[in-house]
């Protein structure tokens, strides 16, 4: 019940009990929309119908408040000042660090790395741990709906250091298939894989591969890009040894994301980029790298944006994780209902059939209509998919698609959201079906 | 604001639903050349089959949006029969329709295109010029258009 003790500390309406029945949290979706600027927007004549969170999630005033407070009040370089302003700065960065690993239940703080965003938190592991640690003989075990931010970094590396690649596989309806999984983790150090797919929906048991993995003895990366902004994300619980997210998924700005590995990796590790804040000693013929995370953030960071995804990270926990979640249920649930109920069999829907497997993130196919011909129609309604591979390219092919179009909700949706986007579908179909 | 309209017009339609010069050649004596569109992940495959100096004929493979189809349609059935400079002549004013500026939107694409080349005629070809009103389409629309072009230059 931490969440409704959360709510309460947040203006009344934010997040409230189920009248009945439930004791689960409900977001007041009227209340939320009306934190959201952008949301007043009209697109082509129409109101905005944002679908596309999966890709990047609009910002809530406070959030954009927040960064504008700072630049307006109180900026100055970080770590390096003795003057005033300096300090507050240092102190408004390493208290957004504490908000985030509080919101992921990170043991330490210093477990918490700033990184530009997901990307270059699975490239810095790949970087660093991966450079020190994988070589031939050696494998990493991706499945087949990895984002190709966690696939390229692996083949990039893989043909410097002799590794093998190899592919968890999955079923037709989206879920890994693990049968094998004991198998196939034979001379693993690394398993990477995505806690929700991007594409599917699919939230995978990272658990249940985190703990055959570790048995074999391999590290568990989990790309939680769609999962920390979505599910309450605890490390602990899902035993994994690296998570990466970023901060525009979560309401927050562009620019900044997180790496948190367990404390004992992140020293031993050597450092990523080298330059200015990283360091503890420079001289003529080398360098000692500072402690952990400082160690991996070289050069000024984005100071801004860090309190920007404090900002974020406050806002969503006085929403309560638990009611954000159980929102995308409910919503995801009614958008496959009411898109197969309104458009039957010309509508294909991948991934998990029970919303409770899959996050918010709808992926469809509608008769043979190219996602990029559905989503123009659609814009011209005020409707933001996304039309594309979705950086899966692997997994597209699994699917026997070239692309699909994607749906994806959040805190800031609702059905009549939903409702727009099955007409405006059917206008697509009348148009080009 | 440019509707749907601008874009989906019949005689585009007409060539996504019924693709003219739809399939392949062997190859060789064919050349075959591939284009991607890495932003959708579209894939046009053109095969080309030059004789004489002429475009005796050719075939689209591949699989795309409306739009990349349509102009894929329309150009094999321009191009056909034309020798190789003209090819090359119908290339560069297809290309310099799509690359006209939004600023320019007064004067039609299409004119501005028969400027760049004064002997060229478009035709049909006119239907596309509302695709550069959505720029994010121009790629679509260009796609098979740069393939043909590889593949004359792969066979001169």
């Amino acid at each position: 019940m931490a969440e409704l003790t959360a709510a309460a500390s947040v203006p009344p309406g934010r997040a409230q009990p189920q009248a009945q029945g439930s004791a689960l949290p409900r977001l007041d979706v009227a209340t939320v929309r009306k934190d959201f600027p952008i949301l007043e927007r009209r697109v082509n004549g129409h109101r905005l119908v944002y679908l596309d969170s999966a890709s990047s999630s609009q910002k809530p005033r406070a959030v954009l408040d927040a960064m504008e407070h700072y630049y307006e009040t109180t900026h100055a370089n970080v770590h390096r000042g003795v003057y005033t302003i300096a300090e507050e700065a240092t102190a408004l960065f390493e208290e957004a660090r504490a908000k985030v690993a509080r919101f992921i239940g990170a043991p330490d703080v210093s477990e918490v790395v700033f990184a530009k965003n997901v990307t270059e938190a699975i490239n810095l592991v790949a970087q660093t741990w991966g450079r020190r640690h994988l070589g031939q003989g050696d494998a990493v075990l991706l499945t087949h709906m990895e984002h190709h931010a966690n696939i390229v970094p692996w083949h990039m590396l893989s043909a410097e250091r002799g590794f093998e690649v190899r592919w968890l596989p999955i079923t037709d309806d989206g879920h890994l298939i693990l049968d094998d999984l004991d198998r196939l983790l034979e001379g693993v150090k690394l398993v990477s894989l995505t806690a929700i797919s991007n594409v599917l929906g699919t939230a995978n048991p990272v658990r249940r591969v985190a703990d055959a993995a570790h048995a074999a003895g391999a590290l568990v990366l989990a790309d939680a890009a769609q999962h920390v902004p979505h599910v309450r994300t605890r490390v602990a619980d899902m035993a994994c040894d690296f998570l990466g997210f970023t901060g525009h998924k979560m309401l927050g700005p562009t620019g900044i994301g997180c790496l948190w590995a367990r404390r004992s990796l992140l020293e031993e590790m050597p450092p990523f980029l080298g330059g200015g804040e990283m360091i503890r000693d420079v001289r003529l013929d080398g360098f000692e790298p500072t402690e952990v995370p400082w160690k991996f953030e070289a050069g000024t960071p984005p100071i801004a944006e860090a309190v920007g995804l404090g900002a974020a990270v406050d806002y969503l926990e006085a929403l309560g994780m638990d009611a954000v979640r159980a929102h995308e249920i409910e919503l995801t649930g009614y958008a496959m209902r009411v898109l197969r109920e309104r458009h039957g069999d010309a509508i294909q829907i991948h991934g998990p059939a029970d919303p409770r497997d899959r996050g918010g993130v709808i992926s469809f196919c509608y008769k043979d209509i190219h996602p990029h011909d559905l989503s123009q129609v659609l814009d011209q309604h005020g409707v933001c998919v996304r039309a594309s591979h979705h950086c899966a390219k692997p997994l597209m092919r699994r699917l026997g698609v070239a692309a699909t179009a994607r749906a994806s909700v959040y805190v800031y949706n609702d059905e009549s959201d939903i409702d727009v986007l099955a007409e405006a579908l059917a206008e697509a179909d009348a148009l080009l079906g | 604001m440019p509707g749907l309209e601008d874009l989906y017009r019949e005689i585009i339609l007409d060539h996504y639903r019924n693709p003219r010069n739809r399939g392949e050649l062997p190859s060789p004596p064919a050349r075959r050349v591939e284009g991607f569109n890495p932003l959708c992940g579209d894939e046009i495959v053109v095969y080309l089959l030059i004789e004489a100096g002429k475009v005796t004929d050719l075939r689209i493979a591949g699989q795309g949006c409306s739009i990349s189809q349509s102009s894929a349609s329309m150009m094999s059935s321009a191009v056909k029969g034309k020798t190789v400079e003209e090819a090359h002549a119908l290339i560069r004013a297809f290309k310099s329709m799509m690359s006209i500026h939004e600023a320019r939107l007064d004067q039609t694409a299409a004119e501005e295109a028969a400027g760049a080349e004064p002997e060229v005629k478009l035709g049909d070809l006119e239907a596309l010029q509302g695709v550069v009103k959505f720029p994010v389409r121009i790629k679509c629309a260009t796609l098979s258009w740069n393939t043909l072009a590889q593949a004359l230059d792969g066979s001169a």
